[in-house]
């Protein structure tokens, strides 16, 4: 079963943060670990971080088809920062694997407890069908 | 290389042939050794370099040597750096002379057709994960590459390879030897190994829709495993109920989607694309099953398979037969989605009422599943209260967690709602 794991961060609070150098890194080992150890457990499939909101672009079609794009609206309240695509055995693993990431150390070490959304990857179909 | 002296030319029987030899060359190689975890990676090694190497060189007159003597070779090599590493921390006998023992290529004297079946049973122990078990039986006993089953899993080669070696840590650490399992072992393991078998099977008949059609057909991988495995057991009603089961359901396979790779359900489907070819072999195998007493789970889904496949018309369909089966079904392997699969048919023989009255006591078990609201909608449609089966249709289909689905469902309610304004 694939899952996908959405970190989403505060519009307010997305740009560099302003941590030590000490807690930075603490918190970039957690991540590169996490994905060795995903890896290790062979539930890897994909994981990528996103670029800050304010290089997003709203892109719609214009009446001749062409791209008008515009700015992001800034009463968005969450952005999507990164995710991870996971192939595991339960519903259960992809939700310890979330609580893990969910626990990546920000300042002085303490464990940030970022929300993560968990929803199922779409498959295909069971053969059995009505 | 010695051995190229005479070949023959690569053909499209050739990479059958070759998947065929992988486990028995495992066999033989594991056991030379005396160490199925490095085996099985100098296996895989020897069978890449036979795919890379026979399609321009030809196909070695005697291929089962050549792939035992390049595993070998592999193997021995490994010992040897891992004797020489040991010798310079420690001193350690020189034992590789003792280790890697003379390949006698011509003789087949340690060949054993029983290899793929004690390879079947290792791969699918209870210690391993599903997914686990899936990925170390391809490999070791299909012979498919590691490239090629992360391929068909839609994951990276490098998960599938770690899948794959902590499989093999599994069975190391919990000390399953390479050899035949006692006969009352083999009888406790053997529904864990049709499990895994149909598993690939399913996943390989769930996605031959849509835009995967690079992808290795693990359907097909899963028909030829369960072969060669009653090949083995030849007497066992359920091996050969599995295999039926398999090529009765797989014989749909053309009719199932439309034109837009819409899922199109079993009552709408074109009877004339269904493979007559496979039906008529999946009906041999299992009244031959079926005589022998004993029967299964997989056998009775396997009947329940053939009653459909022999209704020249949708409506022609035994039902009543079907719901016996079910009842059958019900008490071999109980469950909440065989208990919804015998409503749907007692709603067929008895009316829809009384399916939907069956419905009401899987609400405890099967809450928030999408196929209880599937059925629901379906049975509403046919007592003819379309406001209900418009709405179980829709909550079904925010449930499900397959778009072809998903389409198929939301298109139904869609049907109905035009036809009720």
């Amino acid at each position: 079963m694939k899952y996908i794991l959405m970190m989403n961060t505060m519009r307010a609070g997305h740009g560099v943060p302003g941590w030590k150098q000490k807690d930075l890194q603490a918190h970039i080992a957690f991540m590169m670990n996490l994905n060795k150890d995903l890896q290790r457990a062979g539930e890897f499939v994909s994981a990528e971080g996103l670029s800050f909101p304010d290089q997003a672009k709203q892109v719609r079609a214009g009446k001749d088809g062409t791209p008008i794009t515009d700015g992001i609206f800034p009463e968005s309240k969450e952005f999507l920062a990164g995710f991870w695509i996971i192939d595991v055995d339960s519903p259960e693993r992809a939700y310890a694997i979330a609580a893990k990431i969910s626990s990546a150390p920000g300042p002085q070490g303490a464990p940030l407890n970022m929300p993560i959304e968990v929803r199922p990857v779409m498959s295909a179909p069971p053969p059995d069908m009505l | 290389m010695t051995m190229t002296a005479m070949t023959s030319k690569w053909d499209a029987n050739s990479e059958h042939l070759l998947r065929e030899l992988a486990p028995q060359v495992l066999g033989t190689v594991a056991r030379r050794f005396r160490d199925f975890v490095s085996a099985e990676d100098a296996v895989q090694e020897a069978m890449i370099a036979a795919f890379t190497q026979w399609p321009q060189e030809g196909v070695p007159e005697n291929p089962r040597g050549w792939l035992i003597q390049v595993a070998s070779r592999r193997l021995t090599d490994q010992v040897r750096s891992d004797i020489a590493r040991r010798e310079r921390e420690t001193t350690v006998a020189r034992e590789a002379e003792v280790i890697a023992p003379m390949v006698d290529l011509k003789s087949d004297s340690d060949m054993d057709p029983h290899d793929t079946l004690i390879l079947l049973f290792m791969c699918c122990h209870a210690a391993l994960t599903s997914s686990s078990a899936i990925a170390l039986t391809l490999r070791a006993v299909g012979g498919l590459t590691t490239a090629e089953i992360a391929n068909a899993y839609l994951v990276p080669e490098s998960t599938m390879a770690q899948r794959i070696s902590r499989a093999k840590q599994s069975i190391k650490t919990s000390g399953v030897g390479f050899r035949m399992p006692s006969p009352q072992e083999r009888a406790e393991r053997l529904p864990a190994v049709l499990r895994v078998l149909y598993l690939i099977f399913n996943e390989g008949y769930a996605s031959s829709i849509g835009m995967q059609m690079q992808r290795l057909d693990l359907a097909r991988e899963a028909i030829r495993l369960t072969r060669a495995m009653k090949a083995l057991l030849p007497d066992d009603g359920e091996v050969t109920g599995l295999l039926a089961l398999m090529l009765l359901t797989d014989a749909r396979r053309a009719a199932r989607t439309g034109p837009e790779e819409e899922l199109i359900p079993l009552d709408k489907q074109d009877r004339n694309l269904w493979d007559q070819e496979e039906i008529c072999e999946g009906i041999e195998l299992l009244t031959a099953a079926l005589a022998k007493g004993a029967v299964g789970l997989y056998q009775l889904q396997a009947a329940i398979a053939a009653v459909h496949d022999e209704a020249a018309r949708a409506e022609d369909t035994d039902w009543p037969q079907i719901l016996a089966l079910y009842e059958l079904l019900m008490r071999v392997s109980p469950g909440a989605i065989v208990s919804l699969n015998h409503a749907i048919a007692a709603a067929m023989v008895h009316g829809p009422a009384r399916g939907l009255d069956l419905l009401k006591t899987l609400d405890s078990q099967l809450s928030g599943h999408y196929r209880l609201d599937a059925v629901r909608g379906h049975l509403y449609e046919m007592v003819g209260d379309h406001e209900s089966a418009i709405r179980h249709y829709r909550i079904a289909a925010g449930r499900t967690t397959s778009i072809p689905e998903q389409n198929y469902l939301i298109t139904q309610a869609a049907r109905l709602e035009e036809r009720s304004t």
